[in-house]
């Protein structure tokens, strides 16, 4: 039997202030987003145009059709910024409840700070998760079964890693080398020597049909555009295997794809000529009951859903990207010394793995400069306002650490 | 195909970018199975010893014509008059420097007469008029190519005379030929020309990677760079106020003024005003070997220019390994996208970036890798071809 499982990426990150030498003498706020995009105006843009109007159509479609399902994961900086922005923030906040209220709804999990700590340190990998867990079940009353790394990150130690922190299943891209002509519509394992548990499974993205909706929707030079349910539907049924992921980015739905673009009504109509067709649709967890046939697969390095490369270059490329991490990362320890909230939360908003993407040369010497995304001009300026940022921070620990010492 | 070139300046007797595009260009086109007859103006004050356009004379395909004419690239009409009161013979020439251009333009103009040729390109105002009178006689197409305006040059407060001359050059040229976008749109705003008669042709640098030193980045004393003309244009006050800026943060840093120009004095004054006469040196005019030492010896170039067509100078620097920070207000990065950029009268965020890249190896590193990359996809044999498919449309 066919089955669809939607997950939906939903991430803001904290992005960092202009700061600039000058500012290394001031009290100015790290947080606030560069002048002409900050993160409370972004919140609010994509609020309009995609988290509230989706939510109140996925509600929707959820009371019309009792067997529709769909599956979440909801960064912590997102969920702290709807906490942040009053109003707004609220009823962004409240639009998600409702659908957990539901039943229909699972939430997943990841690591609080979209990082990649788990690259980089395992203790803080585990209390990323932990925190995120336990804040998923504080606003929304469930614990997170399945995991998913920071930009689909994956290799067969994230496995391993999920399997000792309790889940049972990890969500990874279904890229081609590493399938190696096997389907990524079933059910995989990782290798029994990493992660022993049977009951452990891994879900692969369908990319081919997940970028139909999420990229090409609108794409007049598509040769399928422009896409309807009905043929979308007769592409699920034409796919080898019953599980069907289809892992996107929330904003896919009215910021990445304008409601101009029929993306809305596609969505609208889809669950039901769906289930006309006994397509079923499964949550994560669901599908992950479905072990038995499951192959093992080996995913000895990482891979991600970013670019065509779908490896770490979009941010871990240059030696601004590489020497920023190691930096951050290595601060651990003596952040850890302070026992300062306040300064391990400044820490942690750090990792977000977006800083990194804004410092992203890939693409820049293209030409076509103006398909980078980013809230910053350059991959130079993203830099100098976080490595100045950087220094900051490393003064305020090394402050704290002194008097600290003091004290005693 | 011929074509009968008007030049303004030529290596080595060239005072700044234009002689060098020229030549680029000159080179580029030979090898596109071209042949180039170029008329040049040649100053008397020029020692002749001294006189071998490069390479070029054993080359069958270029032949040159020189014409007596004491303009010099990039100066006013003030100093042709200072200048022509050293010149022996003075009397031959135009008494101010607009009659000069009209004598001169007399005599190149019929060159169109002398030389067969399918096309007639020249090169900035001062050949303009002299192509014009080329293309009343021979009724060839007429190729305008802009390195430089007077808007460029002057800012607010154009030479009306220059200004006209540029603008009737673009008015009768079939095709104009800009070097970058950011000059583009000068021309269709400020002259009037409609932007389909305009095609963009970026310099390029022809490929001599020099070996230098690989620069110690831990050593403490850095040195920045300014090289260029001490003029209006090329904004060298914003380089000493965010040079003062930088100070306070990295006391250590050395600032060198490479160039000459009529702002000179005021910047040597303004070092004094702003005290930090200790951290800037003056060098003076820099030619050949010396050029490259400076660049090679710096840790950042900066070209903080009120309005640059081009910039071929950041090309100069990335090839000798140097790092570029650029005016918003140029036209080079729009070829080489791995350069800071800055708007030149943003003098807090120029000190902000000139310390980042001091401090911060990691950038400087990815700069200097990658601005070096961009360089490399930009060749004049390839630039030479495109002004030579300009060609083929007329």
């Amino acid at each position: 039997m066919k089955q669809i499982c939607f997950y939906f990426q939903v991430h803001q990150p904290y992005r960092v202030s202009k700061y600039t030498v000058f500012d290394l003498e001031s009290e100015k706020q790290f947080f606030e987003g560069p002048e002409r995009v900050t993160n409370k105006a972004v919140f609010e843009k994509v609020a309009h145009k995609c988290y509230l109007p989706s939510n109140m159509l996925l509600l929707e479609l959820i009371k019309l059709h009792p067997e529709f399902k769909i599956s979440f994961s909801i960064t912590g900086t997102f969920l702290e910024q709807c906490m942040e922005y009053g109003e707004i923030g609220k009823k962004v906040l409240k639009s998600f409840k409702d659908l957990a209220d539901t039943g229909n709804v699972e939430f997943l999990a990841e690591t609080y700070y979209h990082s990649f700590a788990a690259l980089f340190s395992r203790p803080e990998f585990a209390r990323q998760v932990k925190k995120h867990t336990n804040l998923i079940n504080k606003l929304f009353g469930l614990k997170p079964k399945v995991f998913r790394n920071t930009e689909l990150v994956y290799n067969n130690d994230i496995a391993y890693l999920a399997n000792k922190l309790g889940f049972k299943g990890v969500l990874l891209e279904g890229w081609d080398p590493v399938l190696q002509g096997k389907s990524p519509n079933l059910t995989y394992r990782p290798p029994k020597y990493v992660v022993p548990n049977e009951k452990f499974g891994l879900l692969l993205k369908n990319y081919k049909l997940s970028d139909d909706i999420a990229f090409r929707f609108s794409n007049k030079h598509w040769s399928e555009h422009p896409l309807t349910v009905e043929k979308f539907v007769n592409f699920v049924y034409n796919n080898y295997g019953d599980h069907i992921n289809l892992f996107m980015d929330f904003e896919t739905f009215g910021e990445h794809q304008w409601e101009d673009t029929g993306i809305f009504e596609f969505m609208r109509h889809l669950p039901d000529a769906c289930l006309k067709n006994h397509i079923k649709f499964r949550t994560p967890s669901e599908s992950l009951n479905d072990l038995e046939h499951a192959e093992e697969l080996d995913v000895p390095h990482h891979i991600s859903w970013a670019d065509m490369e779908r490896d770490m270059s979009a941010w871990l490329e240059n030696s601004m990207q590489q020497s920023s991490m190691n930096h951050i990362f290595s601060m651990e320890k003596k952040v850890m010394q302070t026992r300062d909230n306040k300064l391990k939360d400044i820490w942690r908003k750090l990792q977000t793995s977006d800083h990194f993407y804004y410092m992203s040369t890939k693409y820049w010497s293209d030409g076509d400069v103006h398909k980078y995304f980013s809230p910053f001009e350059t991959p130079y300026d993203a830099y100098i306002s976080y490595r100045n940022i950087l220094a900051k921070f490393e003064d305020l620990i090394e402050n704290k650490i002194n008097k600290k010492c003091q004290d005693r | 195909m011929r074509i009968l070139m008007y030049g303004w300046e030529f290596p080595p007797f060239n005072s700044g970018g234009l002689g060098v595009a020229c030549e680029g260009i000159v080179n580029g086109l030979l090898r596109h199975n071209t042949k180039i007859h170029l008329v040049l103006p040649r100053a008397p004050q020029m020692k002749s010893e001294n006189f071998n356009i490069v390479d070029l004379s054993s080359n069958e395909d270029i032949e040159f014509t020189e014409i007596n004419c004491p303009v010099l690239a990039y100066e006013g009409e003030h100093h042709y008059t200072q200048n022509l009161v050293n010149i022996k013979n003075a009397s031959m020439y135009g008494s101010d420097l607009f009659q000069e251009v009209e004598r001169y333009s007399q005599l190149a103009g019929p060159m169109a007469a002398k030389h067969d040729h399918d096309i007639i390109h020249a090169h900035d105002w001062l050949t303009y008029k002299a192509a014009i009178n080329g293309k009343k006689i021979s009724k060839k197409p007429f190729v305008a190519h802009i390195h430089a305006t007077e808007l460029d040059r002057s800012g607010e407060n154009p030479n009306p005379y220059i200004f006209e001359l540029e603008k009737m050059g673009f008015e009768h040229a079939d095709k104009i030929i800009a070097v970058s976008d950011y000059t583009k749109r000068k021309i269709v705003q400020h002259y009037k020309i409609p932007a389909s008669k305009i095609e963009v042709v970026h310099n390029a640098v022809t490929k001599n990677f020099k070996q230098y030193q690989t620069k110690n980045f831990k050593e403490s004393a850095k040195k920045v760079l300014f090289l260029g003309r001490v003029t209006m244009q090329k904004g060298p006050e914003y380089f000493l106020q965010a040079a003062a800026k930088v100070a306070r943060f990295l006391p250590e840093t050395v600032f060198l003024m490479a160039g000459t120009g009529d702002m000179l004095g005021r910047m040597i004054h303004l070092t004094h005003d702003l005290g930090i006469d200790r951290n800037v040196l003056f060098t003076g005019f820099l030619r050949g070997a010396d050029i490259d030492r400076a660049f090679q010896n710096a840790d950042l170039f900066v070209m903080p220019s009120v309005s640059e067509p081009f910039g071929l100078v950041a090309l100069e620097s990335i090839q000798n390994g140097t790092p570029v920070l650029v005016s918003n207000q140029s036209g080079v990065s729009e070829v080489i996208p791995n350069m800071l950029k800055v708007d030149f009268w943003d003098t807090d965020e120029m000190a902000n970036k000139i310390v980042a890249t001091l401090k911060y190896e990691p950038m400087n590193h990815d700069l200097i890798n990658l601005s070096k990359r961009d360089l490399n996809n930009l060749e004049w044999h390839d630039q030479a071809l495109k002004i030579k498919n300009i060609y083929t449309t007329l």
